[in-house]
């Protein structure tokens, strides 16, 4: 009863890791083409998605973000020759990692979206926003980060030492 | 402690009808770090980049966030404004509060939240910013010119006017591109040849001007100021040096059948060429895949007749590589060619038109050859198929383009134009002749524009009819064109002599693998983007990149040259300093941290990672660590994610920068 309400009214927050220049231009021109799509994603830029890091995923989800959404210029067209090529193989191995720990991979979406295309831009928004709603909250990653907040477990004289050596 | 300033812009109403930007400021306000938050109608006027230096001075503010449009718009204004007040251009950031925010939300209440958001997020960050000094290059006062067409020729002349060195890469054997094969230009009737060739002339000329032609773009490296060309130069087969031009080794070659691309495959010519008598260089070039002494070892006939000694079977295909500080592109067009599908696309086609099948059905670029006095025909306008001189043709307009179904949505401009200039021709030479145009709108905008198309109705006696083409078909020597005439709601057949197809303008074949080799952006039909559509319409999102010409999408003469003629005043106006501001936004390394493994090397696409030794003071080495050269390093930030050791750090996009923003959702 609670979840069915929870699902009925849950607004997903939704993280998108963008390029600079086909991504995050893609995202202007759905704007300045007036465009409409659900208001739930936040979006980052970068130069290159070359410069996303894994971590910034993991992160996003222990933030309280339900679903996350990298996105590039296609393959060939990068504006820093091959970044968008480095990305892609070091997210097809990110994939296979999160998915051993099990999250749902329908979370976690990557794409291509050109300078040009601001209605696929929407598409994609759209749909990992309805999806990800359909699924519910992601709060796997999230309570795990309050718990190592709160037990102390980031304290350990292990973890200490590990990091005087660096 | 920071002291961050918070500016909200209306934008007019485009960002205040959506997002309650009085509220926004508020609830920023109270954010840690926050000193100050205000809204302001516009800005990025004068009074709002005033209110901004303003309250950086009497706030004493230390970061600042400009929450407006996207930095691709106004980051630079407002960032040369922080600077203008004192501080760190790079201590401000803006948040996009209007493409991303209030253009694409309709709801208020939930597009004032995300706004609050988006500010809060770039607030957090801001915090983490630092001071960057800006990076001055040295330019390279040389400029690159993609294609010599008369977008690139313009362009060349223009900044080799202004005393600057300029290199001309043209693909084909000579300059002149598509304009040296019109006939006549619109509206004036100029002959295309004699207001071209004068400036293919001056190229050739010019003391500034390097011509490579025959010759293709094969790598690009560097940046802004600072690129490094590779051009391949195919070989000639001829001494551009020693040939004089003299043309006999054109008469004695025994090959001569092989139709010539230049005249639409009406003409032909020998396996050693010139495409046309005006070409500029004068000097021919060897089709080596028609040339029997390239295929069987035989013949050798025009190297026997050539006084020079000009002809050189041994040549071949060279690199050369040119330092430029800048880079006009101009490859210009291609007409649609509607008998073959394009690969990987949903252009189906117009098969139900003929071309290539009946050999009197000819597209726009044909008609020029015909009617150009020094074309095939000399000037006469004859069919193909058995040279009579047609006497009812038929012009269909928009084969290809505006037709969404087939794949090109958009209007190729020009073709309204150049239909009634056709039908003027067609009248001027073939006097007891009828010719009837089917068209969907006349686009007549420009100057004399629509007044020339009037005169080829009402003086020129062109029967237009409004309404598409279903069909055609051969019926005898006739070409039976079938369609409806919508302004009547009849049914029309015309028994035609020929039929002219005003094909779709599309960008050059292999116009997208150009624009991966420059790193520069292209739409979904090849056509190469602008930076900003309105304000930047020359310029390339990729700096010192500049665009002329129907490259861009498709334009008309005087258009072209006007574009050539901006593009190359951008290109000064980067020349006319010494040294070039660029953005900091490079990698470092961490030399404490860094292992060596080199990670970060292997994945640079610039090469600008370099390895540097680290000794003590007695010269012993003790290790050996990533360096990266800020000269080089195009700030991709892939080494960052790459170092497993997390020692390299992009300024601008720090790991500290992007958690801070994550955190603050």
């Amino acid at each position: 009863m609670h979840s069915e309400k929870q699902k009925h009214t849950f607004e997903p927050k939704i993280i998108a890791f963008v390029c600079t220049w086909c991504t995050y231009a893609g995202a202007d021109l759905a704007g300045t083409s007036r465009m409409q799509y659900p208001s739930n994603v936040r979006v980052l830029k970068f130069p290159c998605t070359g410069r996303i890091d894994p971590v910034f995923i993991l992160k996003a989800f222990q933030q309280g973000a339900d679903g996350v959404l990298v996105s590039g210029c296609h393959p060939g067209d990068c504006h820093y020759i091959a970044g968008n090529f480095h990305a892609r193989r070091r997210f097809a191995v990110f994939r296979k990692l999160l998915e051993f720990v099990g999250v749902d991979l329908n979370r976690l979406q990557f794409s291509w979206v050109s300078a040009a295309e601001g209605g696929k831009w929407v598409e994609v928004v759209t749909d990992l926003t309805e999806k990800v709603r359909a699924m519910g909250p992601m709060t796997e990653f999230k309570e795990l980060a309050m718990e190592e907040q709160w037990s102390g477990a980031i304290d350990t004289p292990e973890l200490k030492e590990a990091y005087n050596q660096i | 402690m920071s002291r961050i300033g918070v500016f909200i812009c209306h934008c007019g109403e485009n960002i205040s009808r959506t997002v309650d930007v009085e509220r926004v400021a508020q609830e920023v306000g109270k954010l840690p770090g926050v000193a100050f938050s205000t809204d302001y109608k516009y800005m990025c006027s004068d009074p709002g980049q005033n209110l901004l230096k303003k309250a950086i001075q009497d706030q004493k503010l230390s970061h600042i966030v400009v929450a407006a449009c996207s930095p691709r718009m106004h980051e630079k204004t407002f960032r040369k404004a922080v600077e203008a007040a004192g501080l760190n251009p790079f201590l401000c950031e803006m948040a996009n509060i209007r493409e991303h925010c209030s253009w694409v939300h309709e709801n208020k209440e939930e597009a004032t939240v995300k706004a609050v958001e988006i500010v809060g997020m770039m607030v957090e960050r801001v915090k983490k910013n630092r001071v960057l000094p800006t990076i001055t290059v040295p330019v390279t006062k040389r400029a690159l010119v993609i294609g010599g067409g008369i977008a690139g020729i313009q362009a060349a002349l223009d900044i080799a006017d202004c005393g600057h060195e300029v290199i001309l890469v043209e693909r084909e054997p000579s300059i002149g591109g598509h304009m040296a094969q019109l006939s006549e230009t619109f509206p004036t009737l100029d002959c295309s040849q004699c207001i071209m060739t004068p400036k293919m002339v001056d190229v050739a000329n010019h003391p500034r001007i390097k011509l490579y032609t025959y010759s293709e773009i094969e790598l690009v490296e560097g940046y802004i100021g600072n690129f490094q060309v590779t051009i391949k130069r195919k070989a000639r087969s001829v001494n551009e040096d020693t040939c004089t031009g003299c043309g006999v080794c054109m008469e004695k070659c025994p090959v001569r059948k092989i139709p010539n691309k230049f005249d639409c495959n009406l003409g032909m010519r020998p396996a050693i060429y010139v495409p046309f008598p005006q070409a500029v260089p004068n000097t021919p070039v060897i089709d080596r895949e028609n040339c029997i002494k390239f295929k069987t070892g035989k013949c050798g006939l025009c190297q026997k007749v050539c006084g020079p000694g000009a002809v050189d079977y041994e040549q071949e295909d060279s690199l050369v590589v040119e330092a430029v500080g800048a880079i006009v592109v101009a490859t210009g067009f291609d007409l649609y060619t509607i008998d073959e599908k394009p690969k990987g696309s949903a252009i189906k086609g117009y098969g139900e038109f003929g071309h290539g099948k009946i050999p009197d059905v000819i597209d726009g670029m044909t008609f020029e050859r015909l009617a150009s006095a020094s074309g095939p025909t000399g000037g006469k306008i004859l069919r193909p198929s058995d040279g009579r001189e047609p006497k009812q043709i038929v012009f269909i307009q928009c084969i290809g383009s505006r037709a969404r179904e087939k794949g090109i949505s958009y209007c190729s401009k020009v073709c309204c134009m150049y239909t009634a200039k056709h039908t003027m021709l067609y009248h001027h030479k073939v006097h007891d002749g009828q010719a009837y145009v089917f068209f969907m709108d006349a686009r007549t905008p420009g100057k004399s524009y629509d007044e020339f198309w009037r005169r080829s109705i009402e003086e020129e006696e062109a029967v237009y009819i409004r309404g598409m083409v279903s069909r055609l078909y051969q019926k005898g020597d006739k070409i039976v064109v079938m369609g409806s005439d919508i302004a009547v709601g009849v049914q029309v057949e015309i028994e035609a002599d020929m039929v002219v197809l005003a094909t779709a303008v599309q960008p050059q074949k292999g116009a997208d693998l150009l624009a991966q080799k420059l790193g520069i952006s292209y739409d979904k039909y090849n056509f190469y983007s602008e930076a900003h559509a309105k304000l930047r319409p020359v310029e390339c999102a990729t700096a010192g990149i500049y665009l002329a010409g129907a490259c861009q999408g498709p334009k008309d003469i005087p258009e072209t040259v006007g574009q050539a003629s901006a593009a190359a005043a951008k290109v000064m106006t980067l020349f006319s300093k010494d040294k070039l501001e660029r953005e900091p936004i490079v990698a470092r390394v961490k030399e404490s941290g860094c292992v060596g493994c080199f990670a970060c090397k292997k994945v640079c696409a610039y090469g600008a990672v370099e390895e540097k030794e680290i000794r003590d003071r007695q010269g012993n080495l003790i290790k050996t660590v990533a360096f990266v050269n800020p000269g080089v390093c195009a700030g991709c930030g892939t080494c960052q994610a790459t170092c497993p050791s997390k020692c390299v750090e992009l300024d601008g996009y720090t790991d500290e920068q992007v958690i801070a923003m994550i955190e603050a959702l």
